[in-house]
């Protein structure tokens, strides 16, 4: 166990030694990698962004329960009671009279509204259910437009169909482009470790000589592999950090413009650990196959 | 402890390094082996050190037969050895201290035992204080100590050495042949080949003569 141990921090040291030994070298490296991390996350964060601003946007995922005009308040105390059994606290009256109340709070309406002979606006429920998915939403549509005295049932399912779709559709969009950033952040390792190996032939004929396995000899350059994609990583993920920070303000301003609040969401800290653990680990298979290879043409 | 027997080399393109030679070594000796350059010497250091294979012929290391040696354990099979090459190779980006390191951290000892171990090593090659060097600040000479700490600092049962004294003038070549015949007397095997045969009278050492590839 302490051998094990000793070896590995050995390894590290020497790893770690080896990224400062060439400055320059290592900061082109981790650049290419960052920027190879960074597109996928950024499309990461922007599908989260657009889910979000999807949740904000009230009323489109709301299921509108109109009630018939000749509906009495006893109806709408049915329905009431099966609301809270459907969709317990994710609902709330609108009685007719608060609805035209809140029709001539409207600019320019309460003239229109005062020359009404009488209210023209049946009593309504407003459904905000917890289960948002287009399937759960149809299925309550259908349920509530069975109940009695209940005219009509709508929601605009069609729209949240189809952005549904088009996250679907970025995230495999997202999917791929990380896949192919990942091929080239392999790449990338495979051939910086590569160069590795060949300056180190002389120390690696030496080592091998002297007893040393091949495990032995892959360990220091798969520790730099990690640690130069794991620091890629979270370059990756502080620069779309800071790039969110400098679009926030700009993008605070256009929501107000549309009467609206809205703030971009960055990754998680979660999210940035979890980065750098992926470019780890590829940097670690990355510097794998690559000693792997070399030594096995090394002979 | 090493037994040869009709061991045979063959380099691609024909050429025959060794032809059908059989010897043993026993536990403690001290063997030269001799030769004209071409011999075969440098042939069967590597061949006891399997850093090559026979073509032909058995070659029984500690109780295992080298040439069916799978690859993955030479590494252990060389830890039993300490080598000392002709050429020496040193690490010339590492100190003097970091060379003799090295076959510790290989087998994985622990920093403050390690170093302990490769500065006793260092004493006794005539090398203590000058462990911060850089190996290319040393004499041949000194080089060639500094490669005899790195062989020894494993304490192995077998010391295998290629030509130490190629390059060195008498002095310096006997103040070396004295380390290794302190170690043999210690209980050491040492194989060693040379082309010199002048050191034969002062360490009396068990010969193998080698001619074009045969013994004599």
């Amino acid at each position: 166990m302490n051998a094990w141990f000793s070896q590995h921090r050995a390894a590290l040291v020497r790893a770690v030694r080896r990224l400062l030994a060439s400055p320059l070298n290592t900061l082109l490296s981790l650049l290419v990698i960052a920027l190879a991390m960074a597109l996928p996350l950024a499309g990461y964060v922007l599908l989260d962004n657009l889910k979000s601003l999807a949740g904000h946007a009230s009323g489109n995922q709301q299921i509108s329960l109109f009630m018939a005009d000749d509906a009495s308040r006893k109806d709408s105390a049915e329905i009431e009671s099966r609301l809270k059994q459907a969709v317990p606290g994710a609902w709330r009256f609108v009685p007719r009279e608060e609805a035209l109340k809140r029709l001539q709070d409207s600019e320019g309406m309460a003239e229109i509204v005062a020359s009404l002979p009488k209210n023209p606006l049946p009593d309504a429920f407003i459904v905000e259910p917890g289960e948002r998915s287009p399937e759960a939403l149809e299925a309550l549509r259908q349920t509530f437009s069975q109940w009695p005295k209940v005219a009509h049932v709508q929601l605009d399912s069609a729209w949240v169909k189809r952005f549904d779709a088009f996250v679907r559709l970025g995230r495999m969009v997202v999917a791929l482009l990380a896949a192919v950033f990942c091929a080239g952040l392999l790449a990338v390792t495979f051939n910086t470790i590569r160069l590795q190996v060949l300056a180190n032939a002389a120390e690696i004929e030496v080592a091998r000589l002297i007893g040393a396995t091949d495990a032995f000899i892959r360990r220091p350059f798969q520790y730099f592999g990690a640690l130069q994609g794991a620091a890629g990583g979270l370059l990756a993920g502080g620069g779309i950090v800071l790039a969110l920070r400098w679009l926030a303000p700009p993008i605070g301003e256009l929501a107000s413009l549309y009467g609206a609040q809205y703030a971009l969401a960055g990754p998680h800290a979660l999210d940035l650990v979890a980065v750098a653990l992926f470019g780890a680990l590829l940097g670690w298979l990355g510097a794998h196959l690559s000693v792997s290879l070399s030594l096995r043409q090394l002979g | 402890m090493i037994q040869g027997s009709n061991l045979t080399k063959r380099y691609p393109g024909g050429f025959e390094a060794l032809r059908g030679v059989s010897f043993e070594i026993a536990a403690g000796d001290m063997v030269f082996v001799t030769g004209h350059s071409g011999a075969g010497k440098t042939t069967l250091v590597k061949l006891i050190a399997a850093i090559e294979r026979p073509t032909s012929g058995s070659l029984v290391v500690n109780g295992q037969n080298v040439a069916a040696l799978r690859d993955s354990a030479l590494p252990y099979l060389r830890r039993h050895f300490g080598l000392v090459f002709q050429d020496h190779k040193l690490l010339f980006d590492r100190s003097v201290l970091e060379n003799v390191l090295l076959p510790l951290q290989i087998t994985g000892f622990g920093a403050r035992e390690a170093k302990k171990r490769a500065l006793a090593a260092l004493d006794k090659v005539g090398l203590l204080g000058r462990e911060k060097a850089p190996p290319i600040a040393l004499s041949g000479g000194e080089q060639q100590r500094l490669a005899i700490a790195r062989a020894v600092v494993n304490r192995p049962s077998i010391l295998l050495v290629d030509e130490p004294t190629g390059h060195l003038d008498a002095n310096s070549a006997e103040a070396i042949l004295d380390i290794f015949r302190d170690f043999n007397r210690v209980g050491v095997t040492v194989v060693l080949s040379t082309h010199d045969t002048q050191w034969v009278e002062r360490y009396q050492p068990r010969l193998l003569q080698l001619d074009h590839g045969q013994l004599v």
